[in-house]
């Protein structure tokens, strides 16, 4: 992990309340890795005071890019940011998705809800890459949360969506998308499932994917202090050895696999 | 160049800027962004003997140029820090400083001496003031008398200098900085962090999963540097003062209010390299005003 306090913004696109900033810092994309995030600051003054952690989105040669949605006033800062400009980031931090050389030929589905379909972006690339078949289902509230759903159809990605209201996709939840995936069936289930979202969603997905016995890892999304360990204030409850602990989602995280995450509301 | 050293009398840093216990983890987890020799020292987060579970989240939360954090102590304990990290630090030329903690007086003087029978340790940083272990931020550092108390075994126990850290959140500060030295505290660090609260306005519940936390950074520092001034224009032991520097002016402010010496804490959370950027503007300041001796700008303020 590096500090870069000059990563040059070279591309912006904008979608209503969605971003996608692209810009270049060789030394963080060299070692980026899909689940990875970075910590970007948001203002040169302490108001507001903490980096706003956001997940690695792309990667193309030498530039990184991020996507978010404008929640408060530090992503509305970072959208006010504009090509030519720099900004100052720490990164690649904490623990990304398992992509293992084994998953070459065989089926993987992403589930990505909203803004969750960042660092999902990133690593459909990477096991497109690797030669796994990669499928994408990507829910939101309505039409205006799928912004990324033209250009993952235009790419050529195996791709389904939902909505809540039904105005594009099937309506109902991106959960039940997945259901409906792994009952069609057709080929092999998937080798691994891989999805970010809010909580209950990932929830959701992780009680999915152990009545089907499908190996799943979840991106956890988490306020932050620091980023990198120090501070201890993004914790997890997560099962290891049969002992459940709060754990730090910085640096062992974001990425856990589904059945050590412990819920405050236990699935039944 | 000037001569940026200072000697807190049983420790001599070759700077004023220590990185503040809570803030720095255990050091090593800044190594990445920084090489820890240019620090005077650094304070590693508060160990309790045994490993510690911490508050349920969320544990921080942003505030106008501050934070509110209720971590609640978690870490590794003791026995962990001496087998796993303590000989990865003891390779450092640097001061490191052991923040102790304890639920009761005997676990204060345990961590003590435990860590006693080790090397590569400069002095202890007892924590008597974490807001976030107990009830309404309940504390030792609350009154002169549970002050002296812990201070007093404390010492009792130690082979090492002890420096006492207190809480800003009562009525008179210097007060309870004088019964810490009365009990033998070599140092007074001020200050902790101030018992605060955030609730959001939608569903009315407290924004921390502990309800109340401690508020650090900018926005608590001219407080902080009024606490820093009133002490140290009272005590006879050095004051190492913190609370919300952010710059090389700020450091000189509490120098200049009577530090010996400065924390810099939630400044490393936003910027892991905070430390050398501002100790680089305190050598700018030296040079510009042509200070030969940093420590000839201690409590120099004109009043």
């Amino acid at each position: 992990m590096f500090k870069d306090p000059e990563a040059r913004i070279v591309g912006k696109e904008s979608w209503g309340d969605y971003f996608l900033l692209t810009f270049d810092s060789p030394a963080v994309s060299a070692l980026a890795r899909p689940g990875q995030f970075l910590m970007i600051k948001v203002s040169d003054e302490p108001y507001p005071l903490l980096r706003r952690p956001l997940g690695i989105h792309s990667r193309k040669d030498k530039t990184l890019g991020v996507f978010f949605k404008v929640a408060g006033i530090g992503t509305a800062l970072l959208a006010r940011k504009t090509p030519g400009e720099t900004l100052d980031l720490l990164g690649p931090l904490g623990k990304g998705f398992s992509i293992d050389p084994c998953l070459a030929g065989k089926p993987v589905l992403a589930v990505g809800g909203g803004r969750g379909i960042a660092p999902l972006y990133f690593l459909a690339w990477e096991l497109r890459a690797l030669g796994a078949s990669i499928k994408i289902l990507y829910g939101g509230r309505t039409q205006a949360d799928l912004p990324l759903a033209d250009k993952l159809r235009a790419e050529g990605f195996d791709f389904a969506c939902s909505t809540d209201d039904g105005t594009v996709g099937r309506r109902g939840l991106v959960t039940e998308l997945m259901e409906d995936e792994l009952k069609a069936g057709g080929g092999s289930p998937p080798a691994l499932v891989c999805a970010c979202g809010p909580d209950p969603m990932l929830q959701a997905v992780a009680l999915i994917a152990r009545d089907k016995r499908l190996p799943a890892e979840l991106s956890l999304e988490s306020r932050m202090g620091c980023g990198f360990g120090a501070c201890w204030g993004c914790v997890q409850r997560i099962r290891r050895d049969g002992k459940a602990e709060w754990i730090k989602i910085c640096e062992d995280g974001p990425v856990f696999p589904a059945e050590s995450v412990v819920w405050e509301k236990e699935s039944p | 160049m000037s001569d940026l050293s200072v000697d807190l009398g049983f420790l001599k840093l070759k700077n004023p800027i220590l990185a503040a216990s809570g803030t720095f983890g255990y050091g090593l987890e800044f190594e990445p962004f920084l090489d820890l020799n240019r620090l005077g020292g650094f304070v590693v987060k508060g160990l309790y003997y045994g490993p510690r579970e911490g508050n349920p989240p969320p544990r921080l939360v942003e505030t106008p140029s501050g934070l509110i954090n209720a971590i609640g102590l978690q870490g590794i304990g003791v026995e962990a820090f001496i087998a796993k990290v303590l000989p990865k630090l003891q390779a450092l030329d640097t001061a490191v400083i052991v923040n102790v903690c304890g639920a009761s007086e005997e676990e204060y003087v345990r961590v003590v001496e435990a860590l006693d029978a080790e090397e590569g340790i400069a002095a202890y940083e007892i924590n008597i003031s974490c807001p976030n272990v107990k009830k309404d931020g309940a504390c030792p550092a609350f009154s002169p008398e549970s002050t002296r108390a812990v201070v007093r075994e404390v010492k009792r126990a130690s082979r090492r200098p002890v420096i006492v850290k207190l809480s800003p959140n009562v009525t008179d500060i210097v007060e309870i900085a004088l019964a810490a030295q009365e009990a033998g505290a070599d140092a007074i660090a001020l200050v902790n962090t101030f018992l605060a609260m955030a609730i959001d306005v939608e569903t009315r519940r407290p924004k921390l999963g502990n309800v109340l936390g401690g508020l650090s950074g900018p926005a608590i520092k001219p407080i902080a540097l009024r606490m820093v001034y009133q002490v140290a224009s009272r005590v006879k032991v050095p004051v190492i003062g913190m609370g919300g520097i952010w710059s090389g002016a700020d450091v000189l402010e509490f120098m200049i209010a009577g530090a010996r010496a400065v924390q810099v804490g939630t400044a490393n959370l936003v910027d892991p390299d905070a430390c050398p950027r501002i100790l680089g503007e305190v050598e700018d300041f030296c040079r510009r005003k042509g200070i030969e001796r940093l420590e000839d700008i201690i409590a120099t303020v004109k009043t």
